[in-house]
């Protein structure tokens, strides 16, 4: 008894002085490896493919960064993080940053300690029902069974959505987005609400995805962002400037087929500031010239990613909509490189 | 007057705490008494540090801020309004209500399979074997997941009792339903209800409770004990006179009538499920997460249980059997008279660790999504605020609390059954 209660307290004790550690880049290096957050499955964001490799919307900001900082898009490791885990692996240290459809909000923000980046895909929650429920509106879904991924801002939303509206539901509280589908597939809950670009990735591992629609309703804003720990804003600043050398790619029009020619040299400085042709941006940040180069020759840029992973050519088929640059009237927009 | 043999007076030295062995042991425990707390004390002032470094103080303010989360299965009254406490305190609820399940159907299950076990029957005995080395040989985990699985995959969905020409049919003239969601029973309704009282106002921890179901238990218990003062004075009589009166109708009758008379006074009848809108209504609903959980943690247990009552049994010499049966009794009356009340000693005390098991074991739970106390406080409540620390000892508490409450209470009924001395 006297022992387990040591022992105990000696591992909480461990944790808290692990999590006030701080020179995640120096450990990066040492390591040789980025231990990276993912979601433990969400096609077109996450998700391992045939050979094991992972790949994804999510995964390309973790090979962006391990390309910057350690030169090679695959010295990842990927971790795969459920909703509840996922807070709990940022702040022990266990993994250096998260990329895994994780809503900015405030308490999270403030509160958990945690510092994002930037936006990387602008999302709302939405439903998705079987077409064969006759169900056009969210407003008719009073006294469904709703799957939800427990430790998410979606039960939460959900919560107050149906209260608001004078309805009731069936929360069924699920752990990962493998075993909500099974469950909505099997017809154990009517709804399956989450993040509208989470479900239409998983429509679109369906083997009938025609039969399953989307509801109009997008019932909160969900700004999806990747985030590294509070107190350490030097790796802050790599991880964030890191997408927006992506974004900005995008803007420039720097894709990882011209890039080769435009790192030459270009008349325009801020190309050439971004590519590390002129400036000290990289040193400033600790990193070499090349860090942004190599980053953008990982997966391309912004929307490379984007038309690769989730774009409206994949079976995901997700359109940039608010995810579109801001000259395209989008909310894309990184701030300059000077 | 001294005499030559009286020992010296010892005179107390400081060696002696070490030397004189009356002294030496205490002396020893003090220093790592000493040593233990001083040790304590670095660990919890330097994890306090550690928290305060992160800006984390220890602080449980938390739980009094909403909730803002939905409980499925919820005993009491809760909306997603209340606060951590009253959402923790639902999840204390659900961990004992299948704690309670469990230990009660495991016990049942375990007593007859252990006995089964050695049954002369070889296939029977067989059978048991198979059962209690396929489920002790698994972990409980996979169990929990496996029942969950064949519940989902199996059973028909509400949607499927729908239409002119079902799929699928409620049982029972029309009062079961067996879905993929769970099973909708009848529930017991009062039209004369004698209204609830509520206990702790508004707090979290406010508390219904149904007057009917005090009335009714009330009878119920009075009842019993009419009918077991019946069986004493027919015991009375039988050793006076030697002819047992026959009382079987007396005793239905105290028990059964005032029972009737109570339930048709409260206007008692069922609320059966109906099937409306995406879902059944009415009726109680037992969800999936639930059975699936209470299957799985009583057929686990109840295999460890086997094993305990069937050591219990072979503990007691053959020769009682056979004193027994020398004297007439009949197989049954043997193993329920004279083997297993002696058993008893020897099954309870580890009866009690697994009972302490199958309640831990609930908070394997979420792997279902069954909201218990870890699914709230230890599991959503933890994630939605980042009090890990706070959320995790406060966890440990309660656990410890549950398992020394349930360890008294079996501690007390293993000294009722112990053998008595003279
Ligand atoms: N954006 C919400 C919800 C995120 C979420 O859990 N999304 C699901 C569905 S897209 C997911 O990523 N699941 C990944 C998994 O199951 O591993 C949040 O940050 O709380």
């Amino acid at each position: 008894m006297r022992k387990s209660v040591f022992l105990g307290a000696l591992t909480v004790a461990g944790l808290a002085a692990a999590a006030a550690a701080a020179g995640t880049v120096d450990d990066v290096k040492a390591r040789g490896k980025l231990n990276c957050g993912v979601a433990t499955g969400v096609p077109g964001f996450a998700a391992p493919d045939a050979n094991g490799e992972w790949e994804g919307f999510d995964v390309a900001v973790c090979r962006a960064v391990a390309a910057a900082v350690l030169g090679d898009p695959k010295a990842v490791e990927f971790v795969p993080t459920t909703g509840k885990t996922r807070f709990t692996a940022l702040a022990s240290g266990e993994i250096d940053m998260l990329a895994r459809n994780t809503t900015w909000t405030f308490s999270r923000d403030v509160d958990l300690k945690f510092e994002f980046v930037g936006v990387n895909y602008y999302d709302g929650q939405g439903f998705m029902v079987p077409k064969a429920l006759g169900v056009s509106s969210a407003k008719e879904l009073d006294g469904a069974t709703v799957c939800i991924q427990t430790g998410t801002t979606t039960e939460l939303n959900l919560a107050d959505f149906f209260r608001v509206n004078n309805m009731s539901y069936e929360p069924v509280p699920i752990e990962t987005n493998a075993e909500a589908q099974q469950q909505y597939l099997a017809g154990a809950c009517d709804v399956y609400t989450t993040d509208a670009s989470g479900l239409a990735a998983t429509r679109a591992t369906f083997e009938n995805s025609a039969d399953h629609i989307l509801l109009p309703e997008i019932i909160s804003k969900e700004p999806l962002a990747p985030l590294v720990r509070h107190g350490d804003s030097e790796w802050g600043d790599i991880v964030r400037w890191t997408l927006n050398a992506l974004i900005a790619a995008e803007e420039y029009g720097v894709t990882s087929t011209n890039i080769g020619e435009l790192s030459a040299g270009t008349d325009n400085p801020e190309i050439n500031r971004l590519l590390g042709t002129e400036g000290k941006l990289g040193e400033m940040l600790g990193l070499d010239a090349d860090w942004a180069k190599r980053a953008i020759m990982a997966g391309g840029n912004y929307g490379e990613i984007f038309a690769k992973n989730i774009g409206e050519s994949t079976p995901i088929g997700l359109a940039r909509g608010l995810n579109a640059q801001w000259k395209d009237g989008g909310l894309l927009y990184s701030p300059p490189f000077r | 007057m001294t005499s030559l043999t009286d020992p010296q007076k010892d005179r107390f030295r400081l060696s002696m705490l070490l030397y004189d062995t009356r002294y030496r042991s205490a002396t020893i425990q003090i220093i790592a008494l000493i040593f233990f707390m001083l040790v304590a004390a670095w660990l919890i002032s330097n994890t306090a540090q550690n928290l305060a470094a992160l800006g984390k103080p220890i602080d449980l303010g938390f739980l009094t801020e909403p909730a803002s989360y939905d409980i499925n299965q919820r005993l009491l009254d809760y909306d997603s309004r209340d606060s951590h406490l009253r959402a923790s305190f639902i999840g204390l609820l659900n961990t004992l209500v299948v704690a309670v399940l469990g230990c009660a159907t495991a016990t049942v299950i375990g007593v007859i399979v252990g006995v089964l076990r050695l049954s002369p029957n070889w296939l029977v005995g067989r059978l048991m074997t198979v059962y209690v080395e396929s489920f002790r040989n698994v972990p409980v985990l996979l169990w929990i997941v496996f029942f969950m699985a064949i519940l989902i995959e199996t059973l028909p969905a509400p949607s499927a009792f729908r239409g002119d020409d079902p799929a699928a049919h409620m049982l029972l003239g029309d009062s079961v339903a067996i879905t993929n969601r769970g099973v909708y029973i009848p529930e017991p309704l009062f039209s004369n209800s004698l209204g609830d009282i509520h206990l702790f106002g508004a707090s979290p921890l406010r508390f219904d409770v149904s007057l009917d179901l005090i009335a009714i238990l009330a009878v119920l218990g009075l009842g019993l004990w009419a009918s077991a003062w019946i069986r004493r004075r027919a015991d009375g009589i039988q050793e006076a006179t030697g002819a047992r009166p026959t009382t079987w109708y007396l005793r239905l009758g105290v028990v059964s009538v005032p029972l009737a008379v109570l339930l048709l006074m409260l206007g008692f009848h069922l609320g059966m499920p109906e099937l409306k809108g995406f879902n059944f209504r009415g009726g109680t609903h037992m969800r999936n997460s639930l059975i699936a959980l209470w299957l799985a943690l009583s057929l686990y247990t109840a295999a460890f249980i086997a094993e305990i009552v069937r050591a219990g049994i072979l503990a007691i010499s053959s020769g009682q059997t056979e004193a027994a049966a020398a004297l007439g009794l009949r197989p049954r009356r043997i193993m329920s008279l004279v083997i297993l009340p002696q058993a008893l000693r020897v099954i309870v005390p580890p009866l009690i660790s697994q009972y302490l098991n199958l309640t831990k074991n609930s908070s394997l739970a979420i792997a279902v999504g069954y909201m218990d106390i870890t699914g709230t406080l230890g599991g959503i409540t933890m994630n939605q605020t980042g009090r890990e620390l706070e959320c995790v000892l406060m966890l440990m508490m309660i656990y410890l609390i549950i398992s020394l409450s349930i360890s008294a209470v079996m501690n007390w009924y293993n000294e009722s059954v112990k053998l008595r001395e003279r």
